[in-house]
């Protein structure tokens, strides 16, 4: 048990509990203060997980790179000026030969859990989702009526799932955490109890939550009944005679990851949720569940990518053409702005799967070091834009289009940073989601020129851009030049809108990051370059 | 650092300054416009005086900028664009002082206007692809906010997302090409020295089917953004609802960015794509010619005239590319920055009139060289610059361009092509300037004061670089033609040399 691996979980979990037990004691006035509590702890934990990994000492626990194998290491020596590592088999036996260290994962609880750059860059990703989600959430307060303090603690544990996603190395990690994250949704997206849409919203989330996971897990049972063993690694070795169960489980298994980044067919779901939910939920869900999602999807696809199932590589072209293309038809004629949102998401999902193909173009590298670089940008737009749909639909009760009537006369910041983050979801230089979007479709078009790609899904993609750009615009046209719904009430003398102070930092620190990341984007490139390394793809 | 680097970071900074600068200051807002946009235009104008003809790229900066990616931050000046530049920075400084029409949201038509003029500026001094495209995309989205908030007439929202549309979709069925291009010529960099070098080295470099595609992206991409039959709908009917600085910025400097591209990226590193796609550019460039020119005919708006003789014009750019000799690219160069000044100047006044009498139907107006001689005497100047009078730098380019593609395979369309710039052109423009400046003066009074002194600086400015370009081609065509030189495909560089002996 090398517990150093999970400490942020462990302290995130400990966050949880002691909101949850401050809460008992906590005045109803007070509440939001355990909201500022929770910021500051996940800061830290944030702070902790940041910097270069650990060295590799004896008694930890390695995966030598693309091999199913846990081997414990016994010594550590120096040849050619670089670390090798003496290891023991899972039998005791030692291993006949020396390990470079740096082909090496830390891994613990054997092999359920690794500590590589890639868990790393999403942990920080998610704990940055969860610190923006809990100051948009300390502004949402007042509208929750009941249970401020549990919404805190919830909002904890659905990241801790999300940290234990970043992580697994196998199927009964991945489950667990996707679990953890779907069951704390449930009951996150119907926390406003009192309003009908909330509810509907939990209760769809529920079910089809239930269907996804059970699919899920038989899924799993079925890969392990043909492998034998519950690692990702297996997915490596050829299942023998067992293919076509082994392949009945690897579909299975995609559909509950579909389900949880909203992939056609599994996408259902998300408008509803997405527009039911609350605003700080619906963000959460936008980024960190999608996030988790993809992380998983990564880490199998590139340890499967030598599978020759001649079903499920070509099943990933359509998959992601089906979603970019429903996603952005169906968000052309939404007026309801979480909704727009959630169908937008749904394309954005189709993007993110580029990635996912570009792993068999030859193209691994870019096309999942892509992913990275695309959700990092999408975290900022998403929080920023339900930042500003939380703020404005406070007073309306609304979330039709027309709230946002001359919002740039109500409130010129918000005005602002929304534009920005619809500007970079709409993938429009020099904001991060332009990059984001160009490094999804550069290695997808190389792969078409050498043929290995479909051309038709470059089609669907850059279609799907220009059809983006309408329904993105007609926002912006809600935020400058919209007359509003009701002549008589000029959106000119619409009250101002205060923004409370914890807003109007998160909404500058989204707005700072969308730019930075836009004009400035080769640190950022370098750690996502790094932490690409850990999939080894050749 | 280069002079070129402060020429369009002075306009973005300068945005970004003017967002800190309260709104009601309107003075001091359209003040900083005019001295941001006025330095980079004395820049340009060094720059221009200082250029050293024939000697490759000069003012020369580079920078890393995302190395991982093989993007890095690198401009300079060649005989291309050094023209493109000097035009773009008069046209940015005319069209900062045409914004007395706006009355609402000062300070944010003019930070968009920046933006604007920043973002072009750069994309011209850029030689990295990717810069180039990503600044001009910044140029672009002012675009369509400047219509929809500022813009004139009913359906100035269709006007707003048909542009925004159909220029998105140019850009990145362009971006497509671009992106194909560097991954098929395999320098691993964005950068257009070094693919030039890389495919001069490797011969020969990519196959003809793959230029012939990636030629065809980059045409039909890069076409869309300047308005190339036939999809050139979204520009008579944007330039009409546009604010006046945005159609002088859009339909002068913009637009020539396609065509800047399709010059300097596609014809060197594409050599056989553009030998292959020259008929059908050339016949696509007839459309423009006759179809728009005839569809300019019908017009009763002067701005729906304007903006379709500009469609018009941009036949003879295409003409000179697919010539694909020396005399016609030069010529095509001429051409793009003679339009450039001529747009300008033209929007620029009929914002001035649509300002000052409230409309630009032709039958509603007409004497206005009574009412108003300044501006009714430069606006006949520009209209005998549209008709390709001898002296003004329109002529200098088409007659170019004609010489180019007599020279070329196409004789005919040459013919056809001179028909219908000297008959339709001239018919146009000259039932404009008689509807408009001459005849009775209208039966109701529209009202109208003339330019005075300050407000006619940047017509004067603009008439003056038309005249001068147009009477001393040469300071434009000894920059030009080295240049034009290399962009040339081998076979047709022999030929030429051949001629010249």
């Amino acid at each position: 048990m090398n517990l150093t691996l999970v400490h942020q979980e462990i302290c995130i979990t400990l966050i949880g509990v002691l909101i949850l037990l401050l809460d008992l004691c906590t005045p109803p006035a007070h509440k939001t203060k355990l909201g500022w509590l929770g910021i500051a702890a996940l800061a830290l934990v944030l702070l902790s997980g940041l910097g270069p990994l650990p060295a590799i000492e004896p008694g930890d626990q390695v995966f030598h790179r693309g091999d199913a194998e846990v081997l414990t290491v016994t010594h550590t020596q120096v040849i050619n000026g670089h670390d090798h590592l003496h290891c023991t088999r899972p039998s005791g036996q030692p291993l006949d030969r020396t390990i470079p260290a740096n082909e090496t994962l830390r891994s613990g609880f054997h092999g359920g859990i690794t500590q590589d750059a890639l868990a790393q860059y999403f942990k920080t990703l998610s704990l940055t989702a969860a610190i923006l989600v809990l100051l948009l959430g300390i502004g949402f307060a007042s509208r929750l009526r009941d249970g401020v303090g549990e919404f805190f603690a919830l909002t904890c544990f659905a990241l801790v799932g999300m940290m234990f996603a970043a992580g697994a190395a196998n199927f009964v990690v991945l489950f667990a955490a996707i679990e953890l994250i779907t069951i704390t949704f449930y009951v996150l997206t119907s926390f406003q109890r009192h309003r009908l849409r909330s509810l509907e919203a939990g209760v769809k989330y529920l079910i089809l939550g239930a269907a996804a996971s059970a699919l899920m897990v038989y899924g799993i049972a079925l890969i392990y009944g043909a492998t034998g063993t519950m690692s990702f690694n297996a997915l490596q070795t050829p299942a023998g005679g067992n293919a076509q169960i082994f392949n009945l489980g690897l579909l299975l298994l995609l559909a509950g990851l579909g389900f949880k980044i909203a992939a056609v067919p599994f996408q259902v779901w998300a408008p509803d949720v997405y527009q039911g939910a609350p605003a700080p939920v619906t963000a959460f869900l936008a980024i960190g569940s999608k996030a988790a999602g993809v992380v998983l999807l990564l880490r199998l696809a590139a340890a499967g990518l030598q599978i020759h199932a001649s079903l499920l590589w070509p099943l990933f072209n359509w998959i992601a053409a089906a979603t970019i293309a429903y996603g952005s038809l169906c968000a052309l004629r939404q007026r309801n702005l979480k909704r727009l949102i959630g169908y937008a998401g749904i394309a954005s999902a189709g993007y993110l799967l580029l990635g996912i193909v570009a792993l068999r173009t030859g193209h691994g590298h870019e096309g999942s070091q892509a992913i990275l670089y695309y959700l990092a940008g999408y975290l900022f737009a998403i929080i920023a834009t339900f930042m500003v749909i939380s703020r404005v639909t406070r007073e309306a009760e609304d979330e039709d289009l027309s709230v946002l009537a001359g919002l740039y006369q109500r409130s010129p910041l918000m005005a602002t940073v929304l534009t920005l983050a619809i500007v970079s979801l709409a993938g429009i230089p020099p904001l991060a989601g332009f990059l984001g979007k160009f490094l999804l479709i550069k290695p997808i078009l190389a792969g078409a020129a050498q043929g290995a790609a479909h051309t038709a899904l470059i089609i669907v993609a850059l279609a799907g851009v220009v059809v983006s750009l309408y329904y993105y615009f007609i926002v912006i046209r809600e935020i400058y030049w919209s007359p509003g719904i009701n002549p008589h009430n000029r959106p000119e003398k619409l009250p101002v809108l205060e923004v409370d102070w914890a807003t109007r930092l998160a909404l500058i620190i989204c707005a700072i990051m969308l730019v930075a990341l836009g004009l400035f984007p080769e640190p950022l490139l370098a750690w996502t370059r790094e932490a690409v390394t850990a999939l080894a793809l050749h | 650092m280069s002079p070129l680097t402060l020429i369009f970071l002075i306009p973005l900074l300068t945005a970004i300054v003017l967002l800190f600068v309260p709104a009601r200051m309107e003075r001091a807002v359209r003040g900083m416009t005019q001295a941001a946009t006025g330095i980079s235009l004395l820049l340009a104008l060094g720059v221009f005086t200082q250029f050293q003809p024939g000697q490759g790229y000069q003012f020369v900066e580079q920078h890393d900028w995302m190395p991982s990616l093989g993007i890095g931050y690198h401009v300079g000046v060649n005989g291309i664009n050094i023209g493109l530049i000097l035009m773009g920075a008069l046209v940015a400084f005319a069209a900062a002082c045409s914004t007395r029409e706006i009355i609402q949201r000062v300070k944010e038509y003019h930070i968009l206007l920046l933006l604007m003029t920043g973002g072009i500026l750069g994309a011209f001094v850029s030689l990295d692809i990717f810069m180039m495209y990503f600044l001009h995309e910044l140029a672009l989205v002012p675009t369509f906010i400047m219509i929809g908030v500022w813009g004139h007439g009913e359906d100035k929202n269709f006007a707003a997302f048909k542009i925004t549309l159909y220029l998105s979709a140019g850009a990145l069925l362009a971006l497509a090409g671009l992106i194909l291009l560097y991954t098929q010529i395999g320098a691993n960099s964005f950068d257009l020295l070094v693919l030039l070098d890389h495919a001069s080295e490797h011969n020969p470099g990519l196959n003809i089917p793959m230029q012939n595609t990636i030629f065809g992206l980059l045409l039909f991409g890069l076409g869309i953004l300047v308005s190339l039959w036939p999809f050139h709908t979204w520009a008579p009917l944007g330039y009409s609802a546009a604010p006046t600085a945005a159609a002088m910025m859009h339909a002068g400097v913009i637009k020539k960015f396609g065509l800047y591209v399709l010059l300097t990226v596609a014809l060197p590193l594409l050599p056989d794509g553009a030998t292959g796609w020259a008929w059908v550019l050339a016949l696509l460039a007839l459309g423009n010619l006759l179809w728009c020119g005839l569809v300019a005919l019908k017009q009763k708006d002067f701005t729906l005239l304007l903006g379709n003789s500009s469609v018009a014009h941009m036949g003879f750019v295409f003409l000179g590319i697919a010539s694909l000799n020396l005399i016609g690219i030069t010529g095509a160069v001429l051409v793009m920055i003679a339009h450039g000044l001529l747009a300008g100047l033209a929007f620029g006044l009929a914002g001035w009139i649509r300002q000052h009498t409230g409309s630009t139907e032709m039958e509603k107006l007409g004497g206005l060289l009574q009412t108003m001689p300044f501006v009714g005497g430069a606006l006949l100047m520009a209209l005998m610059a549209g008709c390709g009078l001898p002296g003004f730098a329109n002529f200098a380019g088409e007659i170019a361009v004609f010489f180019g593609v007599w020279q070329s395979d196409f004789k005919i369309i040459a013919v056809v092509a001179a028909w219908a710039a000297l008959v339709i052109g001239a018919v146009y423009m000259l039932r404009a300037a008689r509807n408009l400046l001459h005849g009775p003066l209208p039966a109701i009074e529209l009202g109208g004061e003339d330019a005075r002194c300050c407000a006619r600086l940047p017509f004067v400015l603009l008439l003056i670089a038309l005249l001068l370009f147009g009477l001393c081609p040469h300071l434009l065509t000894n920059k030009i033609t080295p240049a034009a030189k290399t962009l040339l495909p081998p076979a047709n560089r022999a030929v030429q040399s051949a001629h010249n002996q």
